[in-house]
């Protein structure tokens, strides 16, 4: 344990970048947590009065069409969005690890069932699968949710299962079927946590990616309801503003989310080289 | 002093003005048939140039050439008014504020130089232009004409619909008296007949041209229309490039009318729309047409451009409310007519108008009268803002205590109708009414529309003909037509429009019923108008001549560049 | 284990990629058959009766079975027929003919201009391994793929065409000015050059630009990093120590030696992201009214057009099938002892 935290802390200290990210991640979900408490307005209540105000000291990111503040709308998105990609990662990996390590774990038929599954899935073009499921499903959070964990499945089954495939006749594994544990037990404490960190490097990469689908998916028109705000739908629907010179209601919510992506991006990577040092890339 | 009654006769038809078509046309058929001589259209001027005209619109890239295909979209109608020539056409007028709109009153000749109705008006005679050619060269004919006519009425679909709509049902009636003379008979006498004949479904076709491609499968060639030009129309198709663009040159041989000052057309597919605004502001491109409110309001402060904005002739946007008692096996708060009178007074109307609409649409409320004096369509509501007559209202009702409910509406107008769902949310929660919005894509609000599963819609129904008759027809009547957003049933109501519908306007039975309905509508109020929106364009300062025309699609011919 | 021949690893690929591509089959069948809308609803037009809306559903075959549907479909497809869209009005064959090489010149240009920024980085950061050089190049590589494509390329329109004027109009593949080059390959840069029509290549190739630096930018991060770890790897290597132990001049141990073998992670790399770009074009061709088959599909998505969704999801299928088996065969010419596993 000690020379992990020794090895985490020499990683931190040759690596600033991942350090900021971490602290960058920890403000993130700060502003989940405290974003609605802590917003100058409310997200939601419109003011025809002041629609469309360019940045001030009132209004710091501007106002939207309707007069809402978009600083206050970008601090109470943190939390949907946040959510939006920790569950769709989560659901993906809860799923994805469950399949890949039975398919590396029993192989034979089982492997072959999944893989082909898998396989099918990794055929489809991906955004077009979640624009599909969502406009079949109709577009709500969860919806959302499910379509984005549906196309990361294939990653994570393929990462597990080789990874599981790899160890399964290692010697701690052997060792853990003669002393009698069952073939659920082998995999649950003693494959599946061996295999773990390699995961926690693309969960850290999903995120960021989950982020950016959620986004695409309201650029289409196939996001969250109005008038939840989100910073997807927020950038989307600013961006149709750029040209007649509204520029902050796109640019402010794409930095916050272009910064969380970039969090979770490099987080990702300061991860790798936790687990693996020498695999820093 | 209301047109109309200047009128005898009404004629009219009703769409939506979301999608596939909008128009509307009247006419008297006396002064259609005195108007035999082969005067020709004013709006039209200017000296055929060389001028190379590009353009991109708002509301989606003509989809076909062919308008009489399953699936033809809106814009296409556009290409088709130029390319094909109609027998005839409707005559221009003047605006109150200057702009050129077209004339539902004047019928003018287009392919047929000149008409004759005959003594029992029951039939109708054309004389086709001796010297009209398609743009193959070869003459167009009678027969030509009667294939056209018969493909239009077949085919299924929309033009059929459409021509029915005019009592042209059968092939029988068409009838082919030489090469330069065509017959139509009369089912019945019908106040829409002629003006059916001047609207964009009837269009004539270069029949030996598409005999070739014809097969059992496909007995109208509708697979070689789609992609082919058959016409004889003021323009013909040099390129079509399906989703991209579409260039048209000007036809030298037109014979149906003055020749255009424009030679080349081209029609660009820009899907953005800030794109599309960058495009003009840069000078890259003639005319943005379509635009949203706001590039409308700002376009014009500019005043870089020459813009133009035309209340869409009776069309309004409203939210509807479901009225029946039962909704998908629940009760239905909205089947409680106070409920409906207190959205109508939540309503949060001038910020609507003001943040939503940027001002560029008619006023729909406020300023009418519970008791309506006047047959105007469309007029104002007599509701306004007024949550405290609302928070009355509301505590009369079955509901003291507010409900949940549902607010959908087309992501195809989500440029206005987003802002406006999410100002009603929030002025109806202080009713106690908990709306969930609910944007809805494009292709699936029809299913929405005709299926009535929605508590509130928002609507945006258009009729054709400038009636109100014809609005309710479609919007109040209990026939529970796909606008009818309400799915209102209301037995008196359809007496009062029925009787409207007989009758004709400047007759007393006739205004009086119209007041009646609206009167009806106003206290009942299952929807709830909100504004009459406009049709806007921005041209660059060297383009003229535009003209409003009730299909709501450019007409190149009349238009002219410097 | 005798090596197989080349036509074996595509006679064993195509095999195995059979069932993927009957699953992506039935699954895009079922899938577009549960979108919510009613296509004949939609295409009868806004004023149509229930009857007449049926007349429309009978037309498009709609009123049949699920299973009767999905035969007829399997059927066409047999004959190659995928149908007609009817929001184009076009046969999807024909629309995808025409879109697919404007989306895959689209890629392509993408991705060349990413491998052309980012191997460069890579090796330079492989060679100066946690310097400030590194850190920003990683920095930069990030940065291109945590932006939303779509807010990249309306915020470099804005920048560029509309404040600077330096890029022509986002008006899809050509200037209005230009007319198509007569179609040999479908792409534009190549079929220009073939007719020798050098102002058509610029035009072409201006009108390229924008969307391709957008897509690029997104390509950028994976391939900068599987760049430099590639190298790295190399360049601690033992037979790049004896190299340089050897005294080969560095510029030869570096591209000679390590480049030359760090290139097949490359090269996999290279093959996931050309797949992945092709799905992320999406919204680039979207934004810039590039006629490719990505915005194709987004259109008949949300007009519930059936077969326009099923002929592109087929195709994409197709593709990805075709690309994993180019990149196999690669890595037989890239390093002939790589045999094929199955």
């Amino acid at each position: 344990m000690t020379t992990t935290l020794k090895h985490t802390r020499y990683v931190i200290g040759e690596n600033l970048i991942t350090f900021a990210a971490f602290a960058l991640f920890l403000a993130l979900a700060l502003m989940a947590i405290l974003g609605p408490a802590i917003a100058p307005y409310s997200p939601l209540t419109t003011n025809s009065a002041i629609a469309l105000q360019s940045p001030s000291l009132a209004h710091w990111f501007g106002t939207d069409q309707l007069g809402r503040d978009v600083l206050s709308r970008v601090m109470v998105a943190t939390r949907l969005d946040l959510g939006i990609a920790v569950l769709a990662v989560a659901l993906s990996f809860v799923v994805g690890s469950f399949l890949g390590t039975c398919a590396g774990y029993f192989g034979g038929w089982t492997d072959r069932i999944i893989s082909r599954c898998i396989d099918t899935l990794m055929a489809f073009p991906l955004f077009v699968l979640a624009m599909g499921l969502v406009a079949a499903l109709g577009n709500s959070i969860e919806n959302i949710i499910y379509a984005t964990a549906m196309i990361n499945l294939p990653l994570y089954t393929r990462v597990i299962r080789s990874e599981v495939l790899v160890r399964r006749s290692a010697g701690f594994v052997e060792a853990a079927r003669l002393t009698g544990n069952g073939d659920w037990r082998i995999m649950a404490y003693h494959l599946f946590p061996n295999v773990l960190p390699v995961m926690m490097v693309h969960v850290s990469l999903n995120m960021g990616w989950a982020i950016l689908n959620a986004a695409g998916l309201s650029f289409i028109g196939l996001g969250v309801q109005p008038p939840t705000a989100e910073w997807g739908i927020m950038v989307a629907e600013g961006a149709t503003y750029i040209v007649s010179g509204e520029w902050w209601l796109a640019l402010f919510p794409g930095a916050v989310l272009m910064l969380a992506v970039f969090c979770f991006n490099l987080l990702g990577d300061g991860l790798r080289d936790l687990i693996d040092p020498r695999m820093r890339t | 002093m209301r047109r109309r009654r200047l009128i005898k006769t009404s004629m009219g038809l009703v769409a939506g003005i979301t999608l596939a078509n909008g128009l509307k046309a009247c006419s008297s058929p006396e002064a259609a048939s005195t108007d035999t001589s082969a005067a020709v259209g004013t709006a039209s001027g200017g000296k055929p140039s060389d001028a190379k005209l590009t353009m991109v619109q708002g509301g989606g890239f003509p989809n076909s050439l062919d308008l009489h295909r399953v699936g033809t979209n809106r814009p296409a109608y556009g290409i088709s008014w130029v390319m094909y020539d109609r027998l005839m056409t409707f005559g221009s007028k003047e605006l109150p504020d200057g702009s050129i709109s077209y004339d539902y009153t004047v019928l003018e000749p287009e392919l047929a130089e000149s008409w004759e109705m005959a003594e029992d008006g029951l039939s109708v005679v054309f004389n086709l232009r001796p010297d009209a050619t398609f743009h193959n060269g070869t003459p167009v004919t009678a027969k030509d004409v009667k294939w056209s006519y018969d493909r239009a009425v077949s085919i299924g679909g929309f033009p059929t619909f459409q021509m029915k709509a005019g009592a042209l049902e059968n092939p029988d009636q068409f009838e082919v008296v030489d090469d330069q003379t065509f017959r139509v008979k009369f089912l019945r006498p019908d106040k829409l007949t002629m003006i059916d004949m001047a609207v964009p479904i009837p269009v004539i076709i270069n029949s030996e041209l598409v005999k070739p491609h014809l097969t059992a499968a496909d007995p109208w060639g509708a697979e070689w229309l789609n992609a082919n030009d058959a016409g004889s129309g003021a323009y013909q198709l040099s390129e079509f490039q399906p989703n991209e663009r579409i260039t048209l040159t000007r036809f030298e041989n037109w014979k149906s009318g003055p020749l255009p000052q424009i030679k080349e057309v081209i029609v660009l597919n820009v899907p953005e729309a800030g794109n599309r605004r960058a495009l003009l502001e840069k000078g890259d491109i003639d005319i943005n047409y379509e635009l949203s409110e706001k590039d409308q309001k700002e376009l014009t402060a500019m005043s870089k451009f020459t813009t133009y904005s035309t209340p869409i002739e009776n069309c309004l946007y409203s939210i509807d409310m479901h009225t029946n008692a039962q909704l998908k096996g629940a009760e239905n708060p909205f089947a409680d007519v106070k409920v409906r009178q207190a959205v109508a007074y939540a309503i949060p109307y001038d910020a609507i108008m003001e943040t939503a609409l940027y001002g560029q649409a008619v006023p729909m409320y406020g300023e009418g009268k519970f008791e309506p004096d006047s047959t105007t369509w469309p007029q104002p509501t007599p509701y306004k803002t007024d949550m405290e007559m609302a928070k009355k209202l509301m505590a009369e009702s079955a509901y003291p205590n507010g409900f949940e409910t549902a607010l959908a509406f087309d992501l195809g107008n989500k440029e206005w109708a987003e802002p406006a769902v999410v100002l009603i949310q929030e002025s109806l929660a202080q009713l106690g009414i908990a709306v969930n919005i609910e944007k809805v894509p494009n292709a699936n609000f029809r299913s929405v529309l005709v299926e009535k599963s929605r508590p509130m819609i928002v609507n945006n129904f258009g009729g054709w003909l400038n009636y109100p008759d014809y609005f309710f027809f479609y919007a109040y009547h209990g026939q529970d037509a796909t606008f009818n957003g309400s799915s209102y049933k209301n037995p008196e109501m359809d007496k009062l429009i029925e009787a409207a519908l007989a009758s004709e306007p400047g007759k007393p039975d006739y205004d009086q019923n119209v007041e009646d309905f609206i009167k009806l509508a106003w206290a009942e109020m299952p929807r709830v108008p909100l504004v009459q929106p406009k049709l806007s364009v921005a041209m660059q300062p060297s383009v003229s001549g535009y003209q409003y025309w009730f299909h709501r699609q450019l007409d190149f011919r009349q238009l002219q560049k410097a | 284990m005798a090596k197989p021949s080349t036509s074996q690893i595509v006679t064993q690929r195509i095999l195995a990629a059979l069932p993927s591509v009957i699953g992506v089959v039935i699954v895009t069948f079922l899938l577009t058959r549960a979108l919510p809308g009613d296509p004949a609803a939609f295409f009868a037009g806004p004023a149509a009766t229930a009857a007449a809306i049926e007349e429309v559903r009978r037309n498009l075959g709609l009123d049949k079975s699920l299973l009767e549907q999905f035969f007829l479909y399997v059927g066409d497809l047999f004959r190659g027929d995928l149908g007609v869209s009817l929001i184009t009005g076009q046969t999807v064959v024909y629309d995808l003919m025409t879109r697919l090489p404007a989306s895959l010149e689209l890629t392509l240009a993408g991705l060349v201009l990413a491998i052309a920024l980012a191997v460069p980085l890579g090796v330079l950061a492989a060679t100066r391994p946690n310097s400030w050089i590194d850190h920003g190049i990683r920095l930069l590589a990030t940065a291109g793929v945590s932006l939303p494509t779509f807010f990249t390329g309306l915020f470099l329109i804005y920048l560029l065409y509309y404040r600077l004027g330096v890029v022509p109009a986002p008006l899809g593949r050509l200037n209005i000015l230009y007319s198509a080059p007569p179609q040999i390959t479908g792409f534009y840069l190549v079929d220009s050059l073939l007719s020798g029509n050098l102002g058509l290549f610029g035009a072409a190739a201006a009108q390229l630009f924008l969307p391709a630096v957008t897509l690029g930018l997104f390509a950028l991060a994976p391939l900068t990093r599987v760049t430099r770890a590639s190298m790295l790897g190399m360049l601690s290597s033992d037979f790049i120590r004896t190299a340089r132990a050897s005294g080969l001049p560095p510029r030869q141990v570096l591209f000679g030696y390590a480049f030359r073998n760090a290139l097949l992670p490359i090269v996999t790399t290279l093959g996931i992201v050309f797949s992945f770009l092709l799905g992320a074009n999406i919204l680039v061709e979207k934004v810039f009214a590039w006629p490719g088959i990505g915005s194709y599909a987004v259109e008949a998505l949300v007009a519930s057009d059936y077969a326009p969704i099923q002929g592109f999801i087929l195709t994409m299928a197709l593709l990805y099938v075709v690309l994993n088996l180019l990149i196999d065969l690669l890595y037989v010419v890239i390093d002939p002892r790589a045999g094929v596993e199955s």
